[in-house]
C-alpha cells in the first residue's frame, strides 16, 4: 500500500465559486473531502452595532447591503418590525407596492441563483440568459425608486415613492414575459443529462437534520417540510393571494433547483393577482410622526426572504434609535450545514453543494 | 532538398497561427451570439484585432516564476505541451497535394505524438508547486489517458476497412461513402473522446474554472501561458482536421460537386467541426471527474469495441460488405 497524505486546500476567499469572500479550509484525501471548515467574516461591517447609533429610517439603507440580491425583503424586515412595535396602520396601496417589489425581487434573486449555480457546474450560457431577464426587473425597480441594487425604497409607515404612471402595467407585461421564459429555462437546463448527473442524489439531508440545523427557505422545503412564512405566519397582505408552497421529495440538489424554479412560478402567480387587485389611488405613506420614537419593548418578526427566514429583532428603550438590533440572516444559518454535507464528497461536488445552499456573503457576515 | 520542404512548414506555421488568432475570435463571437451578447468588437473593425491585442498583452506581461516552483521544469512544461501540437500537423493531408509527410503509419504517429502533450501538462501542474495546479495536472493525466484508449479504439474500424494507417489512403477510400455513415458509432465515440482530449467543455475538468480556478496553468503568466493556450488551439486545428480526414471524406467533394476546389471542401468540413466544438462549449455544463472516468471506461470503450466487432462482421456480408 502506498502511503498517502491528506492535503490541506484553501478555497477562497478569492475563488470564482465561493460567491463572494467565503473561505473554506478543506482537508482532502486525493479528491475526497475529509473535512471542511468555513471561515467567515471577510465582509463583516458591523451593521447591527452601527444601527444602535442610527435612527430607524437611517438603518434602512444599511439593510440594502446585507442580502444585496434581495434588498427589498431586507428593507421590509426592518420597517415591518418597527411598524409592529409602533402599531402603525399601513395604507393598502403601500402594502400592494411592497408585495409587488418583494416578489419581483424574489424572482430576481432566484434568477441570479440559477445562473450562478449553472456557472458553478460549468455551464456558461444560462447565467447570461438569467441576467437578461433579471435586467427587466432591475429596470422596473430603477423606474420605481431610481436604484438597481440598493433600493432604500421602504419607509416605516409605507413606501418612499408611488409607482409612476403605467408602471403596474409594465409589471403585468413582465409577468407574462417571464412565464414564457420559464419554458426556455426548463428546456435548456431541467432535462440536461449532465446537469441531472451532477445534481441528482448529491448533497442529501433529511428533514430532521434540516430542522436541527435551523435551515429555512428552499433548503428546508426541499426535504418535504411545507414551511413558508408567507403562508404559516402571514404578514403584509399575503393571505389575500392564492399561491402554493413548492416542496421537494428527496432533498438533493436537483430538487433544490426544481423547488426554486417553482418558487419563481408561484411568485409570478402572486404578482399577477397583485397587479389585478392593485388599488386605484390612495396614499403610499401612513400617518407617521416626524421623529420616530418607538415605544419601549421588544419584538421579533420573521419574513420569508428568497433564502429563508429573515428575522429582525428590535429591543427599544423608547428612543429614536434601537437599543439593540439583531438580524436573523438565513444565509448564515443555512451555511452551518455545509461541513456536514461536504464530508466524504468529491471535491467537484464542493462547488455544487455550496452553490445549492445559496448563500450571499453580505448576509452571512452582515 | 527542395525549396518547398523549407518554405512549406513555415507557411503552415503561419496558417496555423492565423487560424488560432481567428479561431479564438470566432469562438468568442459564436459564444457571444449564443449568449445574447455581441462579443469582442472594440479592437479593429468587428473586433478583428482583438486576439492580436490579447497576444500583445501576454507578451509584455512580467514573466513570473513562483519562488517555490521547480524552475527548470516550470520553463520546460509549456514547450513539451506545445511542440507535439505542431508535430502532429505534419501527417494531415489537407488536399491530395498539400501534405508534409506521407508515411505508412500516419494515424499511429498522430496518436502517439499527441499523447506527449499530457506530459507537458502534468509537468506544468507539478512544477508550479500549487495545489490547484497539481489537482488540475493529475486530473488531466487521468482524463487524457482514459480517453486516449476509446479514441484509438474508435478508429480501428476505419483501419480495418481501409487496411492501412496511411491518412492519405484513408481519404482515398472515402471517395464514394464517407466513413461517418458506415462507422457512425465509431464517429460518435471519436468525437466525444476528441472533445475530451482537447480538454474542452463538457470535459474541461483539468482547468475547471469554478473548481480549480484554472487548473494546471494557474501559476503561468505571459508568454508561457500563451504557449499553453496556443497548444490547446493548435490541437483544435489538428483534431478538427483529423476528424475531417477520418470521417468526413477529407477533401472529397460530396454529390459530385467537384468544380469547387478540394481545399475549399476541406476548409468547409473542418470549420463545421470547429463550430461544433464552440457550440458544445456554450451549451453544456461540466461533467464530474468520477463520472468522466466511468463514462470513458464503461460506455465509450465498450462502444468502440462493439464497433470493431460490427465492422468485422459486416465486412464479411456480401452486399453491405462493400461499404465497409
Amino acid at each position: 500500500m502506498l502511503r498517502t497524505e491528506e492535503m490541506l486546500l484553501n478555497v477562497g476567499p478569492q475563488h470564482p465559486s465561493t460567491h463572494g469572500v467565503l473561505r473554506l479550509i478543506v482537508k482532502i484525501d486525493g479528491e475526497t473531502i475529509v473535512d471542511a471548515e468555513p471561515v467567515i467574516g471577510y465582509l463583516h461591517r458591523g451593521t447591527e452595532k452601527l444601527a444602535e447609533d442610527l435612527n430607524y429610517t437611517q438603518i434602512i439603507p444599511y439593510t440594502d447591503r446585507m442580502d444585496y440580491l434581495s434588498a427589498m425583503t431586507n428593507n421590509y424586515a426592518i420597517v415591518h418590525a418597527t411598524e409592529q412595535l409602533m402599531g402603525l396602520e399601513i395604507p393598502e396601496r403601500a402594502e400592494f407596492l411592497r408585495v409587488i417589489v418583494m416578489e419581483l425581487n424574489r424572482i430576481a434573486s432566484h434568477l441570479v441563483w440559477m445562473g450562478t449555480y449553472l456557472l458553478d457546474i460549468g455551464a456558461m450560457s444560462p447565467f447570461l440568459y438569467a441576467f437578461r431577464d433579471r435586467e427587466q426587473i432591475l429596470n422596473l425597480f430603477n423606474e420605481l425608486c431610481g436604484a438597481r441594487i440598493t433600493y432604500n425604497y421602504m419607509r416605516v409607515g409605507g413606501v418612499k415613492w408611488d409607482a409612476p404612471p403605467g408602471w403596474i402595467d409594465k409589471v403585468g407585461e413582465f409577468v407574462q414575459y417571464m412565464k414564457k421564459q420559464m419554458d426556455e429555462y426548463h428546456g435548456l437546463i431541467t432535462g440536461n443529462e449532465i446537469f441531472i448527473q451532477r445534481t441528482k442524489g448529491i448533497g442529501i439531508y433529511d428533514r430532521e437534520t434540516a430542522i436541527q440545523f435551523g435551515l429555512s427557505g428552499a433548503n428546508l422545503r426541499v426535504t418535504g417540510v411545507k414551511w413558508d412564512l408567507r403562508k404559516n405566519q402571514p404578514y403584509s397582505i399575503y393571505e389575500r393571494f392564492d399561491f402554493d408552497v413548492p416542496v421537494g421529495q428527496t432533498g438533493d440538489l436537483y430538487d433544490k433547483y426544481l423547488c426554486r424554479m417553482q418558487e419563481i412560478v408561484e411568485s409570478l402567480k402572486i404578482l399577477e393577482q397583485a397587479v389585478e387587485q392593485f388599488p386605484e389611488g390612495g396614499s403610499t405613506m401612513g400617518k407617521v410622526p416626524r421623529v420616530l420614537r418607538v415605544p419601549e419593548g421588544e419584538i421579533y418578526v420573521g419574513i420569508e426572504s428568497p433564502r429563508g427566514e429573515l428575522g429582525c429583532h428590535i429591543v427599544s428603550k423608547g428612543k429614536d434609535k434601537p437599543w439593540r438590533l439583531k438580524f436573523r440572516r438565513p444565509s448564515f444559518y443555512n451555511l452551518q450545514i455545509l461541513p456536514t454535507l461536504l464530508k466524504g464528497e468529491n471535491i467537484s461536488n464542493l462547488v455544487a453543494i455550496l452553490g445549492g445552499i445559496d448563500i450571499v456573503l453580505g448576509e452571512v457576515d452582515c | 532538398m527542395n525549396l518547398m520542404m523549407v518554405v512549406g512548414p513555415v507557411l503552415l506555421l503561419f496558417i496555423v497561427l492565423g487560424f488560432v488568432t481567428y479561431a479564438i475570435l470566432f469562438e468568442r463571437k459564436v459564444i457571444g451570439w449564443i449568449q445574447n451578447r455581441i462579443g469582442p468588437n472594440r479592437v479593429g473593425p468587428w473586433g478583428l484585432l482583438q486576439t492580436v491585442a490579447d497576444v500583445f498583452k501576454l507578451l509584455i506581461k512580467e514573466d513570473i516564476i513562483p519562488a517555490k516552483a521547480d524552475e527548470s521544469l516550470f520553463r520546460l512544461a509549456p514547450v513539451i505541451a506545445f511542440v507535439p501540437a505542431f508535430a502532429v500537423l505534419a501527417v494531415i493531408p489537407f488536399t491530395e497535394k498539400i501534405q508534409f509527410a506521407d508515411f505508412a503509419v500516419g494515424l499511429l504517429y498522430y496518436m502517439a505524438i499527441s499523447s506527449i502533450t499530457i506530459i507537458g501538462i502534468l509537468v506544468g501542474g507539478w512544477a508550479s508547486n500549487n495545489k490547484y495546479a497539481l489537482l488540475g495536472g493529475m486530473r488531466s493525466a487521468a482524463q487524457m489517458i482514459s480517453y486516449e484508449i476509446p479514441l484509438v479504439m474508435s478508429v480501428v474500424g476505419i483501419i480495418m476497412s481501409v487496411g492501412s494507417l496511411n491518412l492519405h489512403e484513408i481519404v482515398e477510400a472515402q471517395q464514394k461513402v464517407w466513413f461517418i455513415f458506415p462507422q457512425f458509432v465509431g464517429f460518435a465515440v471519436f468525437l466525444i473522446a476528441s472533445i475530451s482530449e482537447l480538454n474542452r467543455t463538457p470535459f474541461d475538468l483539468p482547468e475547471a474554472e469554478s473548481e480549480l480556478v484554472a487548473g494546471y496553468h494557474v501559476e503561468y503568466t505571459g508568454f508561457r501561458f500563451a504557449f499553453f493556450m496556443l497548444a490547446e488551439y493548435v490541437y483544435v486545428f489538428a483534431m478538427a482536421s483529423l476528424t475531417t480526414v477520418l470521417y468526413l471524406g477529407g477533401w472529397n467533394a460530396p454529390f459530385g460537386l467537384t468544380f469547387i476546389p478540394p481545399i475549399v471542401w476541406f476548409i468547409l468540413k473542418f470549420s463545421l467541426i470547429v463550430f461544433f466544438l464552440f457550440w458544445v462549449r456554450a451549451t453544456m455544463p461540466r461533467i464530474r471527474v468520477d463520472q468522466l472516468m466511468q463514462f470513458a471506461w464503461k460506455v465509450l470503450l465498450p462502444l468502440a469495441l462493439a464497433n470493431i466487432f460490427i465492422t468485422a462482421v459486416f465486412k464479411e456480408i456480401p452486399v453491405i460488405g462493400k461499404f465497409y
